[in-house]
């Protein structure tokens, strides 16, 4: 049997303290942001009464929250195991935390003091043009708010950047491009080297792109006779939008490569097919951003196209290699079935599972008839909730575990079971309206359709107390994970 | 089998495969076998797999996209009936709210301030089209309504306060009556 918590992973205090940090504050925003969540559904179903206004500002908090968080716990899982193959500096990782929290403050008095609710897409000319609703100081706030948390990010991933540089040589010698045509393959190259170099080089250009489109915007907001191509900004504005969410998983999935291997006992080796994966991920995330405008017919007719056809072919590495090789991995291995084993295959499903509806979506005339509709947070909801925050709580089980620790416990089973079954209705409600027609980021709903948010609600409690119930076990646990480095025991 | 029927199959079938493969191999976890066997056989299915994916992506990309989905976005409309739409916050603003049904007709959709979505929903509640309506742009999106009837047109981007009261209805008349 592997061994499941090998020496070069301890942590030391200062480490330790920052790491705990990062995923009690992810633990405790996801919670929140889930009860926004479910008041938002119960709303749309008429089971609770919330003005428009205050429905607007918690859709603008719920959507910058859980992204923002997604994209923290899932830089806790990557600096966690890039640490091991580069050097990383913990004080950049703190930095990225503090500009973290400043920006998240910003963000919710702009929301809830300032009213701000110009959804976390920040659409130009939306954030200045409230009709009153809003002041263009919170707008302002918003987009700040935004701007210090993308410096955060960009520290982080400029230091792992100078990490990788330092060992390699070069991001492409990180990446693997030099055994993609020829040579033999180093078969101890890291998968998290190759993921975390794809995910430095992505979303560096995402946030620099969602820079671009802040500051040009802060600048129309105290000077209006500067006024900004909508359909440009629209481009960047997506462009941004789509690579910092989709970063979350392939920062998160980078646990995956990690710890399920030793789950299995089985190697999970190099291979070229891997590094052909993520060096045409790298670039397919970059230029897929115009399956979001398959509506704006004024885009030109080739970006359109490739926003389809680029749709299809980002399947083929999650199908194909990262799930696929997960599921080959797993194959009478005589898996360790604990909790993060369970959580892993559970994210690995959600994952492939949700990509699913998403590239459907991704064909132009689907798009007629979905884009829009509670189909979109449908799909993006499958692999989120049930792709990447297991990946995360999988990595945050696994933290607190031992290599004595030999079955899954009955809160945690139950936790796990009730964080399934409610995904799973969760997102299928979203899907369910949308085959509806229900339209999404609407503050009330006609009757027929209330149906789907009534379920949802239900199925948002359930998931809700899961989280609960993970939150306290982690929290409790990280407070019990021995604060310095020692050796670890043997594997079983 | 409306449209939207098909595509909620079509997902439904890709999520029950996706599903199934994961439970096979769940259920086969607790056994142990050769990891080497197993991959050989697993890759050697793989190169079906990816093979299968590639043709089943072509044999789609080319039937979705011929015809292009999207009308001509050049020149004058060569629709017979034209429509032109600005999105307001928050009320839409048509030159016309009736059209004959089985004639093409073309919305020259446009914004006067922000964002919206121009989306058209039939009496049921089931949306038929759509397309943006944003500033400083006009897309055209054409559309052909079968039968005679009540639709509505609803916002589907979101744009402000009174987003989801953002509905105007338009009346869809029997085109050859309103020739006669």
């Amino acid at each position: 049997m592997s061994i499941l918590y090998p020496q070069n992973e301890m942590l030391e205090s200062r480490e330790r303290m920052v790491l705990n940090l990062y995923l009690v504050t992810s633990l405790v925003l996801f919670l929140v942001m889930m009860v926004l969540g479910l008041l938002m559904r119960l709303a749309q179903g008429a089971w609770m009464d919330m003005s428009p206004t205050l429905f607007y500002q918690v859709m603008t908090a719920h959507g910058a929250g859980m992204v923002g968080t997604a994209a923290l716990a899932s830089s806790a899982v990557m600096w966690f195991f890039l640490r091991k193959y580069v050097p990383l500096k913990t004080s950049i990782f703190l930095a990225n935390y503090v500009l973290f929290m400043i920006g998240a403050v910003l963000l919710l008095v702009a929301i809830f003091i300032g009213k701000f609710a110009g959804a976390w897409t920040f659409l130009y000319p939306l954030p200045v043009q409230s009709l009153g609703v809003w002041s263009v100081g919170s707008a302002v706030l918003f987009m700040v708010g935004f701007l210090i948390i993308g410096v955060g990010f960009l520290l982080f991933y400029l230091d792992a950047m100078r990490g990788v540089i330092r060992v390699y040589g070069n991001l492409g010698r990180g990446l693997g491009l030099q055994w993609l045509f020829s040579g033999t393959v180093d078969p101890d190259h890291p998968k998290t080297v190759v993921a975390s170099t794809m995910v430095i080089i992505v979303n560096s250009l995402g946030i620099l792109g969602g820079a671009v489109v802040i500051v040009m915007s802060l600048i129309n907001a105290y000077d209006p006779e500067i006024a900004l191509n909508a359909l440009f900004a629209k481009n960047l504005i997506y462009f941004f939008g789509h690579v910092f969410i989709n970063i979350t998983i392939y920062m998160a999935v980078i646990g995956v490569y990690e710890l399920l291997p030793r789950y299995t006992g089985r190697r999970w080796g190099m291979s070229r097919p891997f590094l052909w994966a993520w060096a045409a991920s790298t670039l397919m995330v970059m230029i897929v951003y115009p399956h979001h405008l398959l509506m704006d017919f004024a885009m030109p007719r080739w970006m359109a196209v490739t926003g389809q056809v680029i749709s299809y072919t980002s399947g083929l590495p999650v199908f194909t290699v990262t799930a696929y090789g997960a599921l080959t991995n797993i194959h009478r291995s005589r898996m360790r079935w604990r909790i993060p084993a369970m959580l892993l295959i559970l994210s690995m499903f959600g994952w492939a599972a949700g990509i699913v509806p998403a590239i459907i979506d991704a064909t132009i005339s689907v798009n007629h008839v979905m884009h829009n509709t509670l189909w979109v947070p449908g799909h993006f909801h499958f692999y989120l909730l049930l792709g990447v925050l297991p990946m995360q709580f999988a990595f945050m089980y696994h933290l607190i575990g031992r290599d004595t620790d030999r079955s899954v416990s009955r809160s945690d089973r139950l936790g796990f079971w009730m964080y399934l079954s409610g995904g799973l209705a969760f997102v299928f409600m979203f899907l369910a309206g949308g085959h509806a027609s229900v339209p999404r980021r609407w503050a009330t709903h006609f009757p027929g359709w209330q149906v789907y948010d009534q379920v949802a609600s239900l199925s948002a409690a359930l998931v809700i107390v899961a989280l609960s119930l993970f939150t306290v076990r982690i929290c409790l646990g990280l407070m019990h994970t021995p604060s310095s480095a020692e050796p670890a025991p043997a594997g079983d | 089998m409306s449209f939207q029927d098909r595509i909620w199959l079509t997902t439904l079938v890709g999520i029950a495969l996706v599903t199934l493969a994961f439970l096979h191999v769940i259920r086969q976890s607790g056994r142990e076998e050769d990891p080497k066997t197993v991959q050989t056989r697993a890759y050697a299915l793989r190169r079906w797999l990816f093979g299968g994916l590639i043709a089943l992506g072509i044999v789609v990309t080319g039937a979705s996209l011929w015809p292009f989905p999207i009308a001509s976005q050049h020149g004058a409309p060569m629709a017979p009936q034209v429509v032109h739409v600005v999105g307001h916050q928050w009320a839409w603003q048509m030159d016309t709210t009736r059209v004959r049904a089985g004639i093409p007709v073309a919305f020259e959709v446009t914004s006067a301030d922000v964002n919206h979505g121009f989306g058209i929903y039939d009496s049921t509640d089931r949306l038929l089209t759509q397309t943006q309506s944003m500033p400083g742009v006009t897309n055209r999106l054409v559309y052909t309504f079968e039968h005679p009837g009540k639709y509505r047109i609803l916002c589907l981007e979101y744009c402000g306060l009174a987003h989801h009261a953002m509905i105007r209805e338009i009346d869809v008349v029997d085109g050859t009556e309103e020739e006669s």
